[in-house]
């Protein structure tokens, strides 16, 4: 059996860890994927999509940030089309996101969240996405506070289902937007040059990557475009397994700092104290987070990133999160055009 | 009695044509049973006038199936399972007689609720033997009434559905125990190190980001435990054992001389971690489905004669409740209607070939060596079992030709038998199963070798497939 994905304390290691006999080969993972792919109906995992599936959306997402620049910032792609957020877990942002990405391609949105629904009355997921379904709608957003919940849906209804965040297992539009950010970061550092994937790039992902549905999508995202995946993070907030993951892990921060092209910072939730899973904020923030002194030792051109709600002062703080080199709002922006761009992908038809 | 009424109305029954099998071996040959007993065993037995003829061509006849582990929901859960729908589920499988666990609602933890089961079981379709909990409403801080209990015929103890967590209490309830010709069986389950598991620990739980629990969880109870037989002589039976390193601990347990059994169950037999890749609740089950190689070991276990018994686990839950997500689903699967086609598969089935035909993630071939033989197979699901349960003694008496369950097949001994066709190849559709509730991994599943006839205390209770009541 493999044992716990313990990092090493120093420096990066391998750790592409290899079936240790016959029986393990038998169960041996196919390439990384979190789910059985639901083809291009859906998008539930970055899986759903492969490396030309997320470079078709960079592109149809170049479209559209063209079409965010324009006075009225909106084409009649997806008109008459109807597209429902079902959010049985507080985001405003993200559900934000996608209702102007829906609205700017002049589809009808319905909203719906567990704060102002049947769900607090004790209603099941199965008869709510049901009831939302039969309304007649074409693309259903989901976050749920269960993984594996959108897979779920696309059981029970017809319309296309779009995975919006689901537990700790994957968020794959925000996977897509990262993807999209630091490909506009790098052409803009090179004069316009638009680079075909994210080849020779090293990304380290810090924090909680054990209860991290961004750092799920985002190793299958960057890794599929060719960029090389550091995870750092203390043994007890890894995957208990990394068996079959592309990428190569450190305990060490300040190790890995220099080489590191992109920084990609996770929240810390506080809860996780309660769990024992960290001494202290404080600790971690001494060991992990990105202080202006570990600002100073990245490359010149390193970019930073963070999914947002930022916690300044635990995982990263305040003086760099305001640094230009981060790209937390230009993340937030392209939410917005990415979205529109999955959307298209799967309900448009025709023209933009 | 009703069912002492009911056999001076029973008919002869003639088991034609099958080979026979038993703790003694393998032969040829029929079967008559009259006035719930079997009369006659050999060939070419003549049945008598009015007789039923169960055609047992090409199939394999033997004592009826014993389960030590189902979750009949009665008293408090009969929206998912009564003890009559149960004992019909298990009639389909095989099975002529059941222990009933005793997660009710109230717990089996009194004489009062153990009476009540007991009563219902009078007129189910197979023999109801009640567990009783270790401790009051399997809270783990009070013992109950065990001499009491006893005294009714309990024989296995068990908080199951939770491990007793408290290692003092356990050791207690041991040395209690110990001079009642009780059993008390565990459901290994470290609380703190499952520490809300829903799955494996391991590759796919990482991957799927489901929160794991690790084999530890398991072994960790099951090491205390097996020190605690060390220390009180009492004997222990452990119940679905799924790790490796679980099979290997009882390996060593029974080599050192303690008084320990194990069972495993037809799911950790034939599916392994990969299966949640789905997220469909179906899948989920306490002990979590582990790795290929945990798999392959429990197998080894049986196959070598480590594991005492194949036992269902069936736990039904009502449909609406697996239709939650993944990690707020109840854990457990159906079993009795499908567990010896699955083990079947898992054991004797043709290597290389998964468990059965279908979806194949998550299914663990069969790899290489000698498939079981069918006896074999049958003391996992019959005669070990009974002893384990104390149900192979003739039990004369208030309850009529109950008891003598597991064999062997010759004149005098209980009307008990179960008749699997190898051959017959079936698809599983939950809607079409006698339990109330439809929560099996095997949905659609083509599966291989069927139970066709089972006879219970002398009267045919499923022929062709079919339940008869």
């Amino acid at each position: 059996m493999s044992g716990p994905g313990a990092p090493t304390t120093t420096g990066v290691s391998d750790r592409r860890v290899q079936p240790d006999d016959e029986a393990e080969q038998e169960s041996a993972l196919e390439p990384f994927a979190g789910h059985r792919a639901t083809g291009v109906r859906h998008l539930l995992s970055i899986a759903d999509l492969g490396r030309d599936g997320i470079l078709e959306i960079m592109r149809v997402s170049d479209a559209f940030a063209e079409v965010a620049e324009r006075p009225i910032p909106k084409v009649p792609a997806l008109r008459g089309r109807t597209v429902a957020t079902v959010f049985m877990e507080p985001s405003t942002r993200t559900r934000l996101s996608f209702e102007t990405a829906a609205k700017r391609l002049s589809a009808d949105v319905m909203t719906f969240t567990a704060a102002t629904s049947a769900a607090v009355k004790g209603e099941s997921l199965r008869d709510t996405v049901e009831t939302i379904d039969a309304m007649g709608i074409d693309a259903m957003v989901i976050r749920h506070h269960a993984s594996g919940a959108p897979l779920r849906v696309t059981e029970w209804v017809g319309a296309s289902v779009i995975n919006a965040g689901d537990g700790t297992h994957e968020h794959p539009t925000q996977a897509l937007l990262d993807c999209f950010t630091i490909r506009e970061a790098l052409t803009a550092q090179r004069d316009g040059a638009v680079p075909a994937d994210l080849t020779g790039l090293r990304i380290a992902i810090v924090g909680d990557i054990k209860h991290s549905r961004v750092a799920r999508s985002d190793v299958l995202a960057f890794s599929a475009l060719g960029a090389e995946v550091v995870l750092v993070a203390p043994p007890t907030l890894m995957p208990a397994s990394l068996e079959g993951w592309p990428v190569k892990t450190s305990g060490d921060l300040d190790s890995v700092l220099g080489e590191l092209d992109v920084v990609y910072l996770l929240r810390i939730q506080s809860e996780r104290l309660g769990e024992v899973l960290l001494p202290s904020l404080d600790e971690y923030h001494w060991r992990y987070g990105l202080t202006k002194a570990r600002a100073d030792a990245l490359k010149k051109e390193a970019l930073v990133m963070h999914p947002g709600p930022m916690i300044r002062g635990v995982e990263i703080s305040p003086e760099v999160a305001d640094l230009p080199a981060s790209l937390v709002t230009r993340q937030v922006r392209n939410g917005v055009v990415v979205r529109m761009a999955v959307l298209f992908h799967l309900l448009g038809s025709g023209v933009i | 009695m009703a069912r002492q009424i009911a056999h001076t109305q029973m008919a002869d029954i003639v088991v034609r044509g099958g080979t026979l099998v038993d703790e003694t071996g393998e032969r040829r040959g029929d079967v008559l049973v009259s006035e719930g007993r079997i009369v006659a065993v050999g060939d070419g037995i003549d049945a008598p006038k009015g007789a039923t003829v169960l055609d047992a061509g090409g199939c394999v006849v033997g004592p009826g199936l014993v389960d030590l582990h189902a979750h009949l929901r009665e008293p408090g859960g009969e929206i998912a399972e009564t003890v009559e729908s149960g004992s019909r589920a298990a009639a389909l499988g095989g099975y002529t007689a059941v222990v009933a666990m005793p997660n009710t609602e109230p717990a089996i933890d009194s004489a009062a609720v153990a009476r009540d089961v007991l009563a219902l079981g009078e007129t189910a379709l197979a023999e109801i033997a009640v567990a009783g909990a270790i401790t009051v409403g399997r809270r783990g801080e009070r013992l109950v009434p065990m001499a009491e209990l006893a005294a009714l015929g309990v024989r296995l103890f068990t908080d199951d559905g939770r491990g007793v967590q408290h290692g003092g209490l356990m050791r207690r309830a041991l040395e209690y125990a110990s001079g009642l010709g009780v059993v008390l069986a565990q459901h290994c389950e470290d609380e703190q190190l499952a520490a809300g598991g829903h799955m494996h620990e391991g590759a796919w739980s990482s991957r799927l980001g489901i929160a794991g629990q690790p084999a530890l969880a398991e072994e960790a109870m099951l090491a205390r435990d097996i020190a605690l037989v060390r220390l009180t002589g009492t004997p222990m039976h452990f119940l679905h054992l799924s790790t490796a390193g679980a099979i290997e601990m009882i390996k060593r347990a029974k080599a050192e001389g303690l008084a320990v059994t194990a069972e495993v169950t037809p799911h950790h037999l034939a599916l392994c971690d990969a299966a949640v890749a789905s997220f469909d609740p179906v899948f989920k089950v306490k002990p979590p489905l582990r790795t290929a190689r945990d798999v392959a070991a429990v197998r080894e276990g049986v196959l070598s004669g480590v594991v005492d018994a194949i036992a269902t686990d069936h736990a039904p839950h009502a449909p609406e409740r697996k239709d939650d997500p993944f990690d707020e689903a109840p854990a457990g699967m159906l079993g009795l209607e499908t567990a010896l086609s699955v083990a079947y598969g898992a054991l004797c089935g043709p290597s290389g070939e998964p468990a059965g035909a279908g979806d194949d993630h998550g299914w663990v071939p069969r790899s290489g060596g000698a498939p079981m033989s069918m006896r074999d197979l049958f003391g996992l699901f019959s005669w070990r079992p009974a002893r384990i349960a104390g149900l192979d003694r003739d039990a004369r008496g208030p309850r009529g030709a109950l008891g003598g369950q597991g064999g062997p097949l010759r004149p005098g001994a209980a009307g008990n038998l179960a008749v699997f066709d190898p051959s017959l190849e079936w698809v599983v559709d939950p809607g079409r199963q006698a339990s109330r509730s439809r929560n099996t991994p095997y949905r659609g599943r083509r599966l291989t070798g069927k139970v066709r006839h089972t006879v219970f205390a002398g009267e045919v209770v499923v022929k062709d497939g079919a339940s008869q009541r």
